[in-house]
Parts: structure tokens; C-alpha cells; sequence
């Protein structure tokens, strides 16, 4: 299926009568053990591992509150607060989700700039980059449905002001919305189906990644040089090589993981979710979780709302296109040093649109004062304004740009050559053709 | 490209370390100090008992807690007076409970399963005794309300729930103190306190008043004492867990910690052959 | 092997098992958690104890409580209820074992062993059928005391037809077992708490 077949020798009649009929260990085997692997990838390889593991203990801790929480809007926030003051360590496994939910987003982030600075989605990679924007875009939802399930007062405002969106889109627009609510507003029908989805997604989630590290083994894995896999002295078994690696990566994380679980788990929340929802008070700046703040920063920067619409969705979807926007025939950013300037600029973009949707839009920016109307002035929105420009203007204008007028650095012949002139710099390398 | 590097987490920093204003009107909450803050804090118990008696005696009287039952007073982490008190302290309380087998609610006395019961039938109730302002159910409180705002410095200091409950208790401004413009503004039935979340005009009449309660301890009844010994307790009530979850938390990290470098060691060895 | 390769063996191999054994124990003690938080929580074992005042009880009379989600039967029992339940011998009886969670399992169904602290009057025992798990009807049943056409004690389950004595003991049908008797105590002459 993948290119590489596995040597696996059934030991036991046990295990010769179980290959013969569902062949398990032999994928396991070819695909996880012996699979050639490029012997230099670095710590942002281990992104992956680290996603697959915060997917398994989402899920785990999800069911597990499940058993715990109540999915109507009378009970849903006393049920969970059942949960932190009487369920056995109950406190702990909703902190886990919670927290979780972040860590994933931030190991998300991590290993989408990954793919973005070493060319990860060129070609052949083009259908796992774009399975991996679906399943980015599948995670922004399960988040979004989840957030609103302890229903307290960003719970419900938050899921009023994102569904009401969708009215925006013309003709079908109002019709969408109810259907979404399930009547004329955010209330129980809303908060049980996304219940029900946030349940279900995950799974959605767990086989589109089966389906991404197909694609990846069918091609095989990047790596920092770009420099395609020459012969098996380029690789080394996936194991003990990089399970030994991404065990050690992953428990680094999980460090990183508890300390917020642990000693700081409300910080990356919102505290006035500590009250329950009240659809006739709304609180005074609706803000959207922190891996949201990008994309609320583009949404409300265009004035017309199907536009902010628009715009919002079209800042994902346009990471579709990333393959064929991008024209350059290098892959790795460490050969292309304009791009990686323009890289970092678009890393610190990003920074500055989250902030830019962190507050209120007619404030000053990274200030609680309101800027005075009809004046020009640095707030939120102008700042919001300035980056989403540059959001877009990175992928339409930059890339196809850069492809064309930069000139690369030579590249390295092999995978082999680059790690032997980074442990002998003496070794003159030979430019590739 | 290094520079371009530096400049994006440099401009991650700056950008993190700005923002240490406060919502608009809200006067930044006084920055005291708990014996439960930082990775290695804890519950006062002493305190915990003295910041229940206020509630109980003052709060209690229009502010509901939902969320505790009295049998939370003695379990641990928390103010752990005994089974006993426990018992007493609910039996000295009518409950409703029914119906009877003639279909009637009644009243029993209190026992350690039952909830604190509230002040009011509900929110209506609630909100007509007060001049239509809803006195919030405290069980929540110190994790609702940020004391300070800014990216870093909720990171360093926390939100500064429990500072909050203790500058609104101890921020009202004196009559004496009330500017003739004040006094003209002042809304009927509120009074001028400016470390109020929803602007300088808060519902609340300041409830503290020296010797308002007598500690069993002794500990002299000052404001200053109550709102402190308050705070705490709401503190605790927001998060019965708390001491329970940094204890774990040490465990779990010195754990990982311990595995962390185990692999790191085992990874160094597998990959001593291709470096 | 050489001396040198072995110890770099034993050295290596050691890191690798006690990197894994580590790594086993801290699954181990994740996992409890997620197992644990299936046990009663902190509101359940609240309710799992509950007080009843007898005195309102009148002889003959019987009262139905709720006690960790089922029903007990707490009866003020006639004399003759008690009479009739020692004529028994407990040979007769189909299941001779007390039921008692006051007293060791092994001690026999004597209608003294059916009650605590002496106190033969009352009968408290759960009101589940120990066949299938129905809730028996009282004063009912070929083994309750009669008097004119007053029938006093005796249970009789509806579901499948099983009798029960004037000490809960079952005598006839498909129940295999004497109604439970739960762990109780006095707390004064009237008083007792269950669980």
C-alpha cells in the first residue's frame, strides 16, 4: 500500500494462523518499525506524535466526562461543576480536556509553520497538506461545539455570535442559521446536536489521520533539507530511531501540558465562563478562544459582514491552494533565504492578527481605552486591518513572487551529504545538479 | 534571517508584556497578598473558618452558593471543621424537602448532604428584595471576576479574583471622601465603589462594619480582616481542589521529569551509531 | 562478546528497561484515575448513610424508605408476628441463613438473627426481591399472620409469585434468598441509621 514492504516473519503458530487472516502485524511492522525514515529530521518531526497523542487523550478524557455531564441548558454548567467538586479526580480530567484543547491547538500551529517553511506540501505532498488543512478545519469545530458545552456565559455568547454568520450569507442565509439553532436562537436543541457532533467529530478526526499518514508513507517524509530520499543510506527504521525520539518529545510536552493542567489551568480560558449563561445579558467584550484571535482579527476587519465572512473562511481555505502558490522548485526554507525572512515576517503577522482580535475593535490597540471616532487612530481594527492585507498578500502576491525572482542556495546531493558536512564542515559538499 | 527570527519572538515578548490596563472604569483590584497563591501555596484553614463565619453572617443574607453543600465544610483541603460541626452547622438550618405522602413540601432540619441554602426562592425574588439588582450566587466568584487584566501579568499574578472580592469589600468611598459632583451623579439606592466591575455604581451597600462578627478564634474583627479571611474562603469555594491539585501536579511533574531524562538518555544511545 | 561489548550491553539494555519500566508504571498510574472516576463520587457516598425515627411507626404498621436507590421495608411487627416466626424451625426453612449484614454470614435464619440489638419489633430489610429484583407487597401472602380478614406481615411478590415470612424469610417460589437485612444500628431507642 505504502511503497514498502515489510519482512515480517510470523514466530508463533498463533501468529502464522492470524496473518493469514488479517495480515495486522505485517502493516504494523512495515509501516511503524522498519519504515525507512530520513535520518535527520529534526524536533519539529516529532509535531506529529505529539498531535496523535493530545487526539487519544482528548478523546479519552472526553468519554469519560461524558459519563459525568448533563447536555441541557438547566443542567450543563451545574453538571460540570459536578464534576470539578465531586466526581473522583474529576477536577482533573476536565482540566486535562480544557487545557488539552490549547496544547493541541498549539502543537497544531507548530507543525502546520513546520510544513510551511520546509516546503512540506509541495509536491508529492500536495493531498496530505490538504488533508491536514481538513482536518485542521474539523478541529476548529470540534473546539468551537465543545466550548459551548459548559455552557456559561462565552459558552453562549460566543456560539450566538458565530452562528449568526451564517445569516449573513444572502438569500439562504436566515434559513441556514435556524436550522443551526434549531430554533430562534443559541438554546437546548443548539446545545445538544453540538453535543452530539463534539462526540462525533473526534472520530471524524482519528480516521482523516489515518488517512494523512497514508499519504505521508506513500510518498515518504520531508525533511529540513527538501532534498528527496536517494537510497536507503538516507534513511533509518522508524524504529527505535524516531520512537525513542518522539517518546522523549512527547513527554517534554506533556510536561509542558501539566504545568498548565496543574498550577495555571484557567489562564488560557475565560474567566467570566465561570458564570452561567444569561441570553439577556451580554458580557462586555465577547472574545473567541486564544486559537481563534487570528481569524476573529480578519473577520471583523472587513466592514461588511458577508465579507468578514468571507474573508475568515477564506484565510483557511486559501491554505489549499498553498501548493501551486507557491512557486518555487526548492522545498526547504533553509535553502531560499528571502523566504525565510518572509517566513518569520508572516510568523510574526499571525502573532500580531491574534492580538489584533483580542480586543475590543474601536480601542487603542493593546490598550482597555477607547480610541475617539472620526480620527485616525492605531486600534485594534486598524491593526486588524493592516495584517489580514498581509495575511493575504503573503500567499497571492509574495509567494508566486518569491518562486520566480529568488535565487536558492545550492543544495546538498543527498540527505547523507547534509548530515555529514553538518558533523565534518571540512568535507567541501558537492552542489546538486 | 537570524534577526527576522529574533524580531518575531521579540515581538512575541513585547506585545505579551504590554497590556496591563483594565477594563474600562475598573480600578485595578489591591494587590494583596494569600497564603494559597503560587505553585507552593495553600489553604489558611484558620482563615478558611473565619471567612466562612462572614459569609454565613453577613453574605449569606442575599447571596446565594449553589454550589457547596455542608458536608464541602469537612472535607479536606478546605476549612475541615469536624463531622460534628458539620452536623450542627446544617441542623441549625430548615430545609425544604417533600412532598410527604400528602403530597406537601415540608420542612426538616439540615443535614450535612444538603446544599447551603439560598437567601431567595429565585432570581426574581432575589432581584425584587434588592431594587432590581441581582445579588450574584458567590460559589463561582473569585474565578469570575479578574482583579487586573494583561496577557503576562494574569500569567505571573493569576486573575486576581480573590483581590477583587477583597478591594470591592474594602473600596467603597467614604462620605467624607465624595466630591459634590459625586454626590450629584450617585444613582438612587447604589453607592460609589470604583474597583466595581460594572462601573463606579455598585447596588451593594458596603456590608463590612468593625465587629460585625466575632471570630471563635479571637482574631480581632477589623474590615480589613473580614474581607481578607472572606476572600479566602470564596476563594476556596471557587476551587474546593485547589490544594489537591498542586500536590498532584509536583508528583506528575517530578515523575516526567524523571522519564524525560530516561529517554532523552535511551535516545542519545539509539542514535549513538549515526551521529 | 568481550568483557567491554557485554557491560556496554548490560549497560544499554539496562537504560532501555528502565526507561520502560518507568514509562509502565507512570501508564499505570495514569490509568487509575480514569478508572476511579467510575466509583461512587462525593454526592453518592453523601447519601449513603440515612437517619429514620421509629416512634411515629405504630405497631403493625410499616413504612417504605429510600436508601441508596432502594427500598426498605421498616415494619412495626405484632407479637403474634413474632410468634409466628418462631414456630419456624429452621430446618423447615428454604434458605436457612440469616441474611444479616449485621452478624457473620454463617449464622442461621432464627427470627432473633432477622432483627438487631434485640429489638424483635422492628424489621428492617430491603424490600427487593431477592429473586429478579421486584418490590414485594406487604401483608400479603399465604405466610402472614391472620386475624378475621386482616392479614398481618408476610410479603408476596407479584412478578413471579415468591412468599415471604414474618421475619422476610422465603418459604415458597422461585426466590432463592431471605430478604437482605442492611447494616444498621441504634442510635437511641428510636432512632436508627442505615448504611
Amino acid at each position: 500500500m505504502s511503497g514498502h514492504a515489510s519482512n515480517y516473519q510470523p514466530k508463533s503458530a498463533f501468529a502464522k494462523w492470524f496473518h493469514e487472516r488479517l495480515p495486522i502485524m505485517d502493516m504494523v511492522q512495515g509501516q511503524a518499525l522498519d519504515f525507512p525514515t530520513p535520518k535527520n529530521l529534526n524536533y519539529f518531526w516529532t509535531f506529529g506524535g505529539i498531535l496523535a497523542v493530545m487526539l487519544v487523550i482528548q478523546i479519552i478524557t472526553g468519554v469519560v466526562l461524558v459519563m459525568h455531564y448533563t447536555p441541557h441548558v438547566d443542567m450543563a454548567f451545574n453538571s460540570v461543576e459536578h464534576i470539578m467538586r465531586d466526581v473522583n479526580s474529576g477536577w482533573m480530567l476536565r482540566y486535562m480536556h480544557a487545557n488539552g484543547a490549547s496544547m493541541f491547538f498549539i502543537a497544531v500551529y507548530i507543525h502546520m509553520f513546520r510544513g510551511m517553511y520546509y516546503g512540506s506540501y509541495k509536491a508529492p505532498r500536495e493531498v496530505l497538506w490538504m488533508i491536514g488543512v481538513l482536518i485542521y478545519l474539523i478541529m476548529m469545530a470540534t473546539a468551537f461545539m465543545g466550548y459551548v458545552l459548559p455552557w456559561g456565559q462565552m459558552s453562549f455568547w460566543g456560539a450566538k455570535v458565530i452562528t449568526n454568520l451564517f445569516s449573513a450569507i444572502p438569500f439562504i442565509g436566515d434559513s441556514i442559521t435556524t436550522l443551526l439553532w434549531g430554533g430562534y436562537s443559541v438554546d437546548n436543541p443548539t446545545l445538544n446536536r453540538f453535543f452530539s457532533l463534539h462526540y462525533l467529530l473526534p472520530f471524524v478526526l482519528a480516521g482523516l489521520v489515518g488517512l494523512h499518514i497514508w499519504a505521508l508513507h506513500v510518498v515518504g517524509n520531508n525533511n529540513p533539507t527538501g532534498v528527496s530520499v536517494k537510497s536507503a543510506q538516507d534513511t533509518v527504521p522508524f524504529s527505535p530511531y524516531y520512537t525513542v525520539k518522539d517518546a522523549f518529545a512527547i513527554v517534554i510536552f506533556l510536561m509542558f501540558y501539566a504545568a498548565w493542567v496543574f498550577f495555571s489551568p484557567n489562564y488560557l480560558g475565560h474567566a467570566i465562563n465561570y458564570q452561567e449563561a444569561n441570553p439577556l445579558v451580554t458580557p462586555a467584550h465577547i472574545v473567541p478562544e486564544w486559537y481563534y484571535l487570528p481569524f476573529y482579527a480578519i473577520l471583523r476587519a472587513i466592514p461588511d459582514k458577508l465579507g468578514g465572512v468571507i474573508a475568515m473562511f477564506g484565510s483557511i481555505l486559501i491554505l489549499f491552494a498553498l501548493p501551486w502558490l507557491d512557486t518555487s522548485k526548492v522545498r526547504s526554507g533553509n535553502y531560499r533565504p528571502i523566504f525565510k525572512q518572509f517566513f518569520w515576517l508572516f510568523v510574526i503577522n499571525c502573532i500580531i492578527l491574534g492580538f489584533a482580535g483580542s480586543g475590543a475593535p474601536d480601542n487603542y490597540f493593546l490598550s482597555h481605552e477607547a480610541a475617539p471616532p472620526d480620527q485616525w487612530a492605531l486600534t485594534y481594527k486598524l491593526v486588524g486591518q493592516i495584517s489580514t492585507a498581509y495575511y493575504f498578500a503573503h500567499f497571492l502576491v509574495i509567494l508566486p513572487l518569491l518562486g520566480l525572482l529568488e535565487t536558492p542556495k545550492p543544495l546538498p546531493a543527498s540527505i547523507s551529504d547534509a548530515v555529514l558536512a553538518k558533523s565534518h564542515p571540512s568535507t567541501a559538499h558537492v552542489p546538486a545538479e | 534571517m537570524n534577526v527576522l527570527k529574533t524580531l518575531a519572538i521579540a515581538a512575541a515578548g513585547l506585545v505579551l508584556s504590554l497590556g496591563a490596563a483594565h477594563a474600562e472604569g475598573q480600578k485595578t483590584a489591591k494587590d494583596i497578598s494569600f497564603s494559597f497563591e503560587w505553585p507552593f501555596g495553600h489553604f489558611d484553614r484558620a482563615q478558611l473558618q473565619r471567612g466562612y463565619k462572614v459569609y454565613k453572617e453577613v453574605c449569606s443574607n442575599c447571596h446565594s452558593m449553589h454550589q457547596m453543600s455542608f458536608r464541602n465544610l469537612s472535607q479536606p483541603g478546605g476549612p475541615e471543621f469536624s463531622d460534628e460541626q458539620v452536623k450542627a452547622l446544617a441542623a441549625g438550618y430548615q430545609v425544604q424537602d417533600g412532598p410527604n405522602n400528602d403530597g406537601d413540601m415540608f420542612e426538616r432540619p439540615g443535614l450535612p448532604s444538603d446544599r447551603f441554602p439560598s437567601p431567595f426562592a429565585n432570581e426574581q425574588a432575589a432581584r425584587a428584595a434588592n431594587g432590581g439588582a441581582y445579588p450574584p450566587d458567590l460559589s463561582l466568584i473569585t474565578k469570575s471576576r479578574p482583579g487586573w487584566y494583561g496577557t503576562i501579568n494574569q500569567l505571573i499574578n493569576g486573575i486576581g479574583g480573590p483581590q477583587y472580592v477583597y478591594s470591592v469589600l474594602t473600596g467603597y468611598t467614604p462620605d467624607d471622601q465624595m466630591t459634590e459632583e459625586l454626590k450629584k451623579e450617585q444613582p438612587e439606592g447604589k453607592y460609589h465603589n470604583p474597583y466595581f466591575a460594572n462601573g463606579h455604581w455598585i447596588g451593594m451597600p458596603p456590608p463590612l462594619s468593625e465587629g460585625a462578627v466575632t471570630f471563635d478564634d479571637g482574631t480581632p474583627a477589623t474590615v480589613d480582616e473580614m474581607a481578607r479571611d472572606v476572600s479566602a474562603f470564596l476563594a476556596w469555594t471557587a476551587e474546593p481542589k485547589m490544594e489537591e491539585r498542586k500536590r498532584t501536579g509536583f508528583m506528575v511533574l517530578i515523575f516526567l521529569g524523571v522519564l524525560a531524562l530516561l529517554l532523552y538518555l535511551s535516545k542519545k544511545k539509539v542514535w549513538s551509531d549515526v551521529h | 562478546m568481550s568483557t567491554a561489548e557485554h557491560a556496554e550491553t548490560n549497560r544499554r539494555d539496562f537504560l532501555y528497561i528502565a526507561t520502560g519500566s518507568v514509562a509502565a508504571v507512570g501508564a499505570a498510574l495514569a490509568v487509575w484515575p480514569f478508572v476511579n472516576q467510575m466509583n461512587p463520587d462525593a454526592s453518592v457516598l453523601a447519601l449513603a448513610s440515612v437517619e429514620v425515627d421509629l416512634a411515629p411507626i405504630a405497631e403493625g404498621q410499616e413504612i417504605t424508605i429510600k436508601w441508596r436507590g432502594n427500598p426498605v421495608f421498616i415494619r412495626h411487627r405484632l407479637a403474634a408476628e413474632i410468634e409466628a416466626a418462631n414456630k419456624v424451625a429452621v430446618t423447615d426453612l428454604k434458605d436457612p441463613l440469616a441474611r444479616n449484614a449485621n452478624l457473620p454470614e454463617s449464622d442461621q435464619a432464627t427470627d432473633a438473627n432477622r432483627v438487631v440489638g434485640g429489638k424483635e419489633q422492628y424489621l428492617v430489610m430491603m424490600g427487593v426481591c431477592t429473586h429478579l429484583g421486584c418490590v414485594p407487597i406487604g401483608n400479603e401472602g399465604e405466610y402472614a399472620v391472620v386475624e378475621g380478614n386482616v392479614k398481618h406481615g408476610g410479603w408476596f411478590c407479584p412478578c413471579h409469585g415468591s412468599m415471604y415470612d414474618t421475619a422476610g424469610r422465603i418459604r415458597k417460589g422461585p426466590a432463592p434468598e431471605n430478604l437482605a437485612v442492611p447494616q444498621y444500628a441504634y442510635l437511641s431507642d428510636t432512632k436508627i441509621r442505615i448504611g
